[in-house]
């Protein structure tokens, strides 16, 4: 081949630019994930991997399938608005298996202060007490029910 | 092998049918979530907040946040009088076992809950250099944790200290949001938690979303709104002297 005088050079060249030329497509394509751009410069895959992580906390419409009873006290005292998981902690694995794995027992005199403890940086419409002056030490629940807090207010729960 | 017109008619619908799968990619976790039809915002009612921690406490749990690091944390401020440039802050290991009673009487106490504030123009997936964190398409700021390599630049840019390098993983941490949480139906883990309701994950792409009602009748602020990050973390009751 001859295209005019002493090009086979040219040739030459274009085919190492060539093979340099494939060479870094197909070791993109093997290297670049499957799913980078397809929203922008990211891996669109990351989402969905960190949509799967499992949940520690049920929610409490997972709660309330089952302990209707308690929604039932709940909801005539203060504390309806207040999720069964904020007290009695993450409850996804008592939800997967009710059977084998029960909540913890809760410790009413370190519970309650934490939202009740007076202090000064607390709206002023929220109930708030010094505990040890308010109950001498005592455990809330000896004289509040935990899901209708006020002092007759008729829970036994 | 030769192609018969009869092996040709089986052979296009089968693979119209696979076409379709390749298409498809990898499949959703959450079939009826839809990208779409979500823009992720989060409202702050700073009159509500007690400080109780259970927010902190709630994140840590549910994302498996080391000790001494924080997804979201409480600041408790102390502004004595007009010196609003030089507020007290306070935030013993993130407000996570609530607050020691305030010594200074004088003056005006208040919470402040803090998280990523998830902005729609973020600095700090601007800086990535390998594409390894982003703004979701709906509208929540994630990191890819099998793509960072640690280089801290993001960790430098945000200009809210929402992010860390996780000791134990050596790459960039933050909140997601509980990305994994309200792509199936759930709210966050802090909003989940939070007892007084000062804590609400909004859709704004929902018109029904009660945070619209909310945003049209209250004065709503934004943190350093003067960076133009459209920060999509709005504070009710928000005092000047926040940073």
């Amino acid at each position: 081949m001859k295209a005019f005088k002493d090009s086979g050079h040219l040739f030459r060249v274009a085919a190492v630019f060539l093979v340099g030329f494939i060479a870094f497509m197909v070791l993109r394509n093997l290297l670049v994930p499957r799913s980078f751009g397809r929203y922008g410069h990211y891996r669109a895959d990351a989402i969905a991997e960190i949509a799967a992580l499992p949940v520690s906390y049920a929610g409490h419409q997972a709660c309330e399938t089952c302990h209707s009873d308690i929604v039932d006290v709940k909801n005539k005292g203060m504390h309806k608005g207040v999720a069964c998981e904020s007290c009695h902690g993450p409850q996804a694995k008592h939800v997967d298996d009710p059977g084998s794995v029960v909540p913890d027992k809760l410790d009413t005199s370190m519970l309650c202060p934490r939202c009740h403890q007076a202090n000064l940086a607390k709206p002023k419409s929220f109930p708030q007490v010094d505990a040890v002056e308010h109950s001498g030490g005592a455990a809330c629940n000896t004289c509040h029910q935990p899901h209708t807090p006020a002092i007759g207010a008729g829970g036994s729960q | 092998m030769n192609i018969t017109r009869r092996r040709m008619l089986v052979l296009l619908p089968a693979a119209a049918v696979a076409w379709k799968y390749v298409l498809a990619g990898t499949p959703e976790a959450s079939p009826n979530y839809q990208m779409t039809e979500h823009w992720w915002a989060m409202l702050i009612d700073i009159t509500k907040c007690i400080g109780c921690g259970s927010c902190v406490r709630a994140c840590q749990l549910e994302n498996h946040v080391p000790d001494g690091y924080f997804r979201t944390w409480v600041e408790r401020y102390h502004i004595e009088d007009w010196q609003m440039e030089y507020p007290k802050v306070d935030s013993p290991d993130g407000g996570k076992n609530g607050f020691p009673a305030a010594k200074e009487t004088g003056g005006k106490n208040f919470f402040v809950p803090k998280l990523c504030n998830h902005c729609a123009d973020s600095p700090c997936t601007q800086v990535c250099p390998v594409g390894a964190t982003f703004v979701s398409p709906d509208g929540v700021v994630l990191v890819d944790q099998k793509y960072c390599l640690g280089c801290r630049y993001c960790v430098q840019a945000c200009p809210y200290g929402c992010r860390f390098i996780n000791p134990q993983t050596q790459t960039a941490n933050k909140c997601t949001l509980c990305y994994h949480r309200i792509t199936k139906g759930l709210t966050t883990a802090c909003c989940e938690v939070c007892p007084t309701g000062s804590r609400q994950l909004a859709n704004l792409k929902d018109p029904k979303d009660p945070i619209h009602e909310f945003l049209r009748t209250h004065s709503v602020q934004v943190l350093k709104p003067y960076l133009a990050t459209r920060s999509k973390t709005f504070y009710y009751g928000l005092d000047g002297a926040v940073r």
